[in-house]
């Protein structure tokens, strides 16, 4: 606030009544803000930039044999990418079979036994795992399964997306059974209900579509790794739906295309990568949607 | 014995033996719950024991490496499998310098739009953006590679590499232009984690109480100097974890990185060279490497990334979750 005086002039107003302080005060302000959205629009930028592009190059080539074909041999046009997408689908339910029933069981685990200074260690030790890299999985996997059994197999690509998958639905269904109402709880042990059926069946069906959304997510997440597949699930060329055999997956195939030299292979690299995108959203998406927890603040 | 019904729930009289230390407060009830209990302590316990065993075995797989080069190993740059050399100098230098590179485009980036969604946008606009940055999230990481090879590559060389050779040619922009080189893995990767430091920055900028803006826009601050005075120094150690999230990302981030930095077994100090990392090496070699020792080797670089990503996730994590902590109060 400027100090009144008595000045019989005609006074200027707003911005220009201002002393040079308070204008250069407010124009940062204002610029520093416009630098705030402009960050927001470069980080959008590259958003448009791949799904233009995706659309540009691989929206051509969807058609009804890529969908159907396995690859064709190198020069020769009209394969496709259906064993990847077969395989891909194979080992997202692999993993989901055996990771799914450990991760919520080991959530439900952390969100009863709260405090308590092991269970805050495995809580710990499950956000770290979270961090490992991908190709580290990967590599623990080769040297655990795959050299025991002296083949690349589509169980240990299984396996090595089930171990991906394990500590992000652990958490998630740790928070979500945290968030159902203690009430719910507290009212079914009221009622006579031991622990174990309270948990069964109150909790876990309140928490139901919380946990559906975790475990949506994850698998969206894990059908899109490359690096734990290269040197387990390895790729194949061909129809293959055997557990014990190399498997072809989506993510392998685009990241084998893209580095080949051909032209042909690139075309089919976008495509095969719209496709990836278009599953992956679609998964993602539905769990954003369509189900939503009761008990969720947003 | 007291005639006192036994409430579910109620904690045993004096010390909990050891083992219910671990597991829910109701192990010592029936024999269902009890059986109950110990099914879930075994499922809880599942992910350490896992955790243990890749420590083991990652770390036994590279035994034979640690034994025959020991400390030369992170100190040498000839890398050479066929003469059965290797130190893995050119991959840590690789992947530092990639993610740093990362890091200083992607954290002014992603604090402005953290700033940007959570105390300026209106919703109409904040909501679009922060799903947008949410897809870019969801976005496999191969998917980036083939874009960075075929578009960000190209366009790095032509209107960046090109004219700053041509221009500056010293330095860190030495030529030859091209393309594929550690600025193109550092740009990509900055893409990569940009809607993840961002997403963090977010939460803990939402933890700051709004008695704290409130006092200082009635102390007369403009919305910036309330922001970058009040906000962002209450964040601070908060915004400084989810950076170092984002490092852990990007340390560990394999297959978007090995298509566009050129895998070069070398220590460049231009960016414009065609560099290596950790990560990309093992997506390289590994398949095709065939000598015990290269597999050992592979395996010990394998080990040490995993050393560095877990250092850097418990710094980081312990960060963020003290602000939450200090917002708690």
């Amino acid at each position: 606030m400027s100090e009144q005086t008595i000045d019989r002039r005609p006074r200027a107003t707003g911005f220009a009544a201002l002393s040079f302080r308070e204008r250069r005060r407010r124009v940062v302000s204002r610029v520093m803000i416009g630098g705030t959205g402009v960050a927001a629009a470069l980080t959008v930028l590259p958003l448009l930039l791949i799904f233009y592009h995706l659309m540009r190059a691989g929206l051509g080539s969807l058609n009804p044999d890529f969908f159907t074909n396995v690859p064709a041999p190198v020069g020769e046009s009209g394969g496709g990418v259906g064993n990847g997408v077969l395989g891909t689908f194979l080992l997202v339910a692999l993993a989901g079979a055996m990771g799914l029933p450990v991760a919520i069981g080991a959530g439900i685990y952390l969100a009863e036994a709260e405090g308590g200074r092991l269970p805050n260690a495995i809580r710990f030790i499950t956000d770290v795992m979270n961090g490992i890299p991908s190709i580290v999985i990967g590599i623990f996997v080769w040297a655990w399964i795959v050299v025991s059994v002296g083949a690349f197999s589509a169980f240990a690509g299984g396996v090595a997306l089930a171990i991906m998958l394990l500590p992000m639905v652990t958490r998630t269904t740790e928070e979500m059974v945290r968030l159902v109402p203690r009430e719910l709880k507290e009212g079914a042990l009221a009622l006579g209900f031991t622990r174990w059926r309270t948990t069964l069946g109150v909790v876990l069906p309140a928490a139901r579509s919380g946990i559906l959304t975790g475990v949506l997510v994850a698998l969206a997440r894990i059908a899109g790794e490359t690096a734990p597949l290269l040197f387990t699930a390895f790729g194949n060329p061909f129809w293959s739906s055997d557990l014990g055999k190399p498997i072809a997956a989506l993510p392998v195939q685009i990241f084998q295309y893209a580095i080949s030299p051909y032209e042909e292979q690139h075309r089919q690299a976008w495509a095969a990568s719209l496709l990836l995108i278009a599953l992956v959203l679609a998964v993602s998406l539905t769990a954003r949607f369509l189900i939503r927890s009761p008990y969720r603040s947003r | 014995m007291q005639p006192v019904p036994e409430q579910a729930g109620a904690p045993a009289v004096g010390p909990r033996p050891y083992l219910s230390r671990l597991l829910p407060s109701y192990a010592q009830g029936n024999v269902a719950d009890r059986t109950y209990a110990l099914v879930l302590g075994a499922f809880g316990l599942s992910i350490p024991v896992l955790f243990a065993f890749i420590v083991l075995r990652v770390g036994g797989a590279a035994m034979p490496a640690v034994r025959e080069f020991g400390g030369s190993f992170i100190t040498s740059s000839d890398w050479d499998p066929v003469a059965g050399q290797f130190g893995a100098l050119p991959f840590i230098f690789g992947t530092v310098a990639s993610s740093l590179l990362a890091l200083l485009i992607a954290v002014p980036l992603a604090i402005g739009l953290a700033i940007f969604l959570t105390e300026l946008a209106p919703r109409w606009l904040a909501a679009p953006i922060a799903f947008g940055t949410e897809l870019l999230a969801a976005i496999p990481s191969v998917v980036y590679g083939l874009w960075g090879i075929f578009v960000l590559v190209p366009f790095l060389r032509t209107w960046v590499q090109t004219p700053l050779v041509d221009n500056v040619g010293v330095g860190l922009f030495r030529g030859p232009a091209m393309g594929s080189s550690i600025l193109a893995g550092g740009v990509i990767l900055a893409i990569m984690i940009v809607p993840f430091i961002s997403a963090v920055s977010r939460e803990v900028l939402a933890a700051v109480p709004v008695t704290q803006r409130e006092g200082a826009l009635a102390l007369g601050a403009t919305r910036w100097e309330m922001t970058w005075q009040v906000v962002l120094p209450y964040a601070f150690p908060g915004i400084i974890g989810a950076t170092i999230l984002g490092l852990g990302r990007a340390l560990g981030e394999t297959m978007a990185i090995t298509m566009v930095i050129g895998n070069r077994a070398q220590v460049a100090t231009s960016l414009f060279a065609p560099g290596a990392t950790m990560a990309s090496v093992l997506a390289n070699e590994f398949a095709e490497a065939s000598a015990d020792l290269h597999l050992a080797a592979l395996m010990e670089i394998g080990l040490l990334l995993f050393g560095i990503t877990i250092l850097v996730n418990t710094v980081a994590r312990f960060l963020v979750w003290r602000v939450g902590l200090r917002a708690g109060r």
